[in-house]
């Protein structure tokens, strides 16, 4: 059992998702609006998919000034795990937790689909129980989620194996039909350079249970808890 | 008072879809001689302040950190008393 705190801002929809799939494993689950400024002492802390303030001026930019945020960072800094999914990815890459931008997509469509994602890098507290190169399928649902980074920035990436997941075929592979929104090098999900802090534009939240199409989400949070687990 | 006309243009290095699309709309009804179009965002802000210099500083400031995202717009800005 592992304690989880999940952050609602105003227009977040996927904290409750990701609240029922945390407590359903059997976790402690504390749900934390984005004006508190106390993280209730958590392993993990999830910022959910959404809209958070309607997605004005930016996805994820007036997120950044929520008194939870600092706490978040300091969390974040001391090394605690902390993984932004979807509107969350957006918000770490504009709080700064996280490099690069969400753009809109490509064809400036919303995108909801099933999607297949390569594990390109297998050791992170985020996807011990994936193996390298294994083709997930996670639902993705999202607008702006067209990953940019300069080239020094992508070469950063590179080098220090901090690119997590990219988009891909059923069969792994990639080519141009297997990026849904023109994402920068396919990436679908990146970690920071000390590795505790997580963003992806999938769904694994929307993946984890039994009933669903593939359970594969539920892999992402059998890593959170291995992990923290280990280090106990 | 002082008004302050904030523009955030995408970086020339990223690509915006949004001006592509608009630009082939445009093409389509027949006008060829366009070769790009940007989307940039305009934003006005009113100062009740008559500083010019430290509204500039302000301005300065509202733009760094929260009107464009450094990794792909850049901003400039024009100031007017009002």
């Amino acid at each position: 059992m592992i304690k989880y705190s999940i952050i609602t801002f105003p227009g977040s929809n996927c904290d409750y998702d990701s609240y029922y799939v945390a407590k359903q494993r059997g976790n402690i689950v504390n749900q934390i609006w984005h004006k508190d400024t106390d993280l209730k002492n958590p392993d993990v802390v999830i910022l959910p998919g959404g809209f958070s303030y309607g997605d004005y001026l930016r996805c994820g930019v007036i997120a950044r000034f929520s008194p939870i945020i600092k706490e978040v960072t300091k969390f974040a800094e001391k090394g605690g795990l902390v993984i932004g999914i979807c509107n969350g990815f957006q918000i770490l890459t504009e709080c700064g937790l996280l490099p690069g931008a969400l753009m809109l997509n490509r064809d400036l469509q919303f995108i909801c689909q099933h999607q297949h994602l390569k594990v390109i890098n297998a050791n992170t507290p985020f996807t011990n129980q994936t193996r390298q190169d294994e083709v997930l399928d996670l639902p993705i649902a999202h607008k702006e989620g067209n990953y940019y980074i300069d080239n020094d920035g992508l070469k950063r990436l590179q080098d220090n194996n901090q690119i997590v997941l990219r988009y891909c075929n059923a069969d792994g592979s990639i080519d141009e039909h297997s990026n849904p929104n023109g994402a920068l090098n396919d990436i679908a999900g990146i970690i920071n350079d000390q590795g505790n802090v997580f963003g992806l534009m999938p769904h694994p939240e929307r993946n984890a249970d039994v009933y669903c199409q593939s359970p594969d989400g539920a892999k992402i949070f059998d890593s959170i808890e291995k992990s923290i687990l280990q280090n106990r | 008072m002082i008004k302050a006309n904030v523009y955030v243009t995408l970086k020339p290095s990223v690509l915006d879809p949004q001006g592509k699309a608009v630009m082939n709309a445009l093409h389509s009804i027949g006008h060829d001689s366009i070769d790009n179009i940007r989307i940039s965002k305009f934003i006005e802000i009113k100062f009740q302040e008559d500083d010019l210099e430290a509204v500039k500083s302000k301005v300065e400031e509202i733009c760094k950190t929260v009107l464009a995202n450094p990794n792909t717009e850049t901003y400039r800005y024009d100031l007017v008393k009002l």
